[in-house]
């Protein structure tokens, strides 16, 4: 929970994550990619305040003391959302998988919501671990990285066939939220990897499942927001956006968010830290602190007020994972606070 | 030394019609030309490096093979040799750069086509994010952009550039075309449609512009040193 001016937010991380990217979990052979890909995670850090930077020994491999105090104790997180991101073929035990994940949050009774994913190329035995990991975690949600290197595959789209038979298994599973990720490499190669409109037709064909486009479909905002307009059930999961624009490019970051404020709307918007590339806590407080600067430029976009910041810090990921909010951090008009109610009432 | 320093200079001019496709600015300030050298003798070294590892392997394959089209169409070059650094598939691209093999010859079993139609989906978001460049300042001068057409707006740098990528694309540019087209089809919008085409325009140009914070940031991590050519920006 933080609290700023009396005023009370409950914060849900809706993106973080807890890795092993250190040189003994490199896979042999594969090292320059282990090695590339957390550098260039450390860079995205870089665009962080310069007193919450890392070293990279510590970027590879930080400690559950670290998470726990950066995320919870230092970072006002009330539930965080594990996220877990495999690439075994560059990491033995896995980059971010969720059994580590849940190592550490199940000693910590309604601290985290594991996540697990799942791969589409994985055949039968995907579909077995993704009821296995459903059933061992309680897993409502899944982070899906479709650039993910798989058996001299690289890359996936979620409008595959296969793709669709995972949807339709890890629904009837229980599983409510679907987090994309988008990377640079999918198959073919001369096709933009970063286009979005295969979540396009998954959300239109999977009505009854949330897709939270992680870090807003960047570098393709323009095509997310313009998706996100007609797709009811397509969520802005804001990594990316406020580590990665609001300390370090906050001209761009005042745009960015004034554009998800016009196509998207607050009710759909969702804070995620990204942890560990970023902490929470300078995220949190410049967030609470930010408003749409009073210049022309930004004349026409709309205004977010502090419900419309509760709602992005945590009542809207909440109501997506059905986690208990003490009435005391709910808006004070409306109870709760997304969007879905109205439906149901109109209908 | 100077007649090496001009030839040095004759290159980076060259390399700045390049352009980053995603970001539509030329790989020379965007910092992206890490090394260019010239021998007295015409033998030209041109080392091009990205924000990331992992940038796609399609925009730095056309940057790569860009580069090394505009240096060797210059006079007096002997020798080209232009190669990325530092990201997973430089080896795969250099190698079909080189050997002029195209991207599908590059990245056998990998690709189905060359890059054409990445290309041309990328001039198409330069055109509507060139248009809200042009179009802001019109509005905030009161002006309704709607209607109007190329001979209506005061001549400006901006302008210039929005025609060149038109241009690119085969869409109208003559003074009578209108100033608001359709970035595919090159038909004039107007009507109920020009809201939503403005607003399109300007969201297309936040994205263009947030993202290219990023790689800025990014790559002055990676690099402490500005590239040949480099502009700092704010």
């Amino acid at each position: 929970m933080y609290e700023k001016n009396g005023e009370k937010y409950f914060v849900v991380d809706s993106h973080m994550h807890f890795w092993d990217a250190s040189p003994g979990n490199w896979v042999a052979g594969a090292e320059q990619y282990a090695k590339g890909w957390i550098e260039c995670f450390h860079a995205y850090q870089s665009l962080a305040p310069k007193e919450t930077h890392w070293t990279i020994e510590k970027f590879m491999k930080y400690s559950e003391d670290d998470l726990m105090k950066d995320v919870f104790e230092d970072g006002y997180v009330d539930v965080a959302v594990f996220q877990p991101t495999y690439l075994k073929e560059w990491y033995k035990e896995g980059f971010n998988t969720t059994e580590r994940n849940a190592a550490l949050g199940e000693k910590h009774s309604g601290m985290f919501v594991h996540n697990t994913r799942f791969d589409p190329r994985d055949s039968d035995a995907g579909l077995e671990e993704l009821k296995r990991n459903v059933d061992r975690y309680g897993s409502r949600g899944v982070k899906l990285y479709t650039a993910e290197w798989n058996n001299g595959s690289r890359g996936y789209k979620l409008s595959d066939q296969a793709s669709y038979r995972y949807l339709e298994k890890a629904q009837e599973l229980g599983i409510k939220n679907i987090h994309v990720h988008k990377g640079p490499t999918i198959w073919p190669l001369d096709k933009d990897a970063f286009d979005v409109s295969d979540i396009d037709h998954a959300a239109t064909d999977f009505p009854e499942l949330n897709f939270i486009v992680e870090h807003v479909g960047l570098p393709r905002i323009e095509d997310f927001c313009f998706m996100a307009t007609q797709e009811p059930n397509v969520y802005a999961g804001l990594s990316v956006v406020i580590g990665g624009l609001m300390h370090a490019r906050p001209q761009f970051f005042a745009k960015v968010m004034g554009e998800l404020l016009f196509w998207v709307g607050e009710d759909k918007m969702t804070f995620g830290s990204d942890y560990g590339i970023w902490e929470p806590k300078w995220q949190i407080e410049g967030f609470v602190d930010w408003e749409m600067p009073d210049q022309p430029e930004f004349a026409d976009y709309p205004r977010l007020g502090v419900d419309g910041k509760k709602k992005i810090l945590g009542l809207n990921a909440a109501k997506l994972y059905d986690l208990k909010v003490p009435d005391e951090l709910q808006l004070k008009d409306e109870t709760p606070a997304a969007q879905d109610d109205s439906k149901l009432v109109a209908s | 030394m100077t007649a090496v320093i001009a030839e040095r200079d004759r290159v980076l001019d060259a390399l700045s019609v390049v352009r980053d496709p995603e970001l539509d600015e030329p790989i020379t300030t965007l910092g992206f030309v890490s090394t260019c050298v010239v021998s007295a003798a015409g033998d030209v070294v041109v080392r091009l490096r990205l924000p990331t590892y992992f940038c796609a392997p399609n925009f730095a394959f056309l940057m790569v093979a860009d580069a090394y089209d505009v240096v060797s169409a210059l006079p007096a070059v002997r020798s080209v040799d232009v190669a990325l650094v530092d990201h997973f598939a430089a080896a795969q691209i250099n190698a079909g750069v080189a050997a002029r093999a195209g991207f599908v010859g590059s990245f056998a079993g990998e690709a189905a086509a060359e890059l054409d139609d990445l290309r041309r989906t990328f001039v198409q978001k330069a055109v509507l994010a060139g248009t809200d460049t042009v179009c802001r300042p019109l509005i905030a001068a009161g002006i309704d952009p709607v209607g109007l057409t190329i001979k209506d707006v005061p001549p400006s740098p901006e302008l210039a550039r929005l025609l060149r990528r038109r241009t690119e694309l085969g869409l109208p540019v003559g003074p009578d075309a209108p100033l608001l087209v359709d970035a595919g089809t090159g038909a004039a919008i107007d009507g109920a449609a020009a809201p939503r085409h403005l607003g399109l325009a300007r969201l297309t140009r936040t994205g263009i512009e947030a993202n290219t914070g990023i790689c800025r940031g990014m790559l002055k991590h990676r690099y402490a040193e500005s590239g040949a050519g480099e502009e700092e920006q704010g």
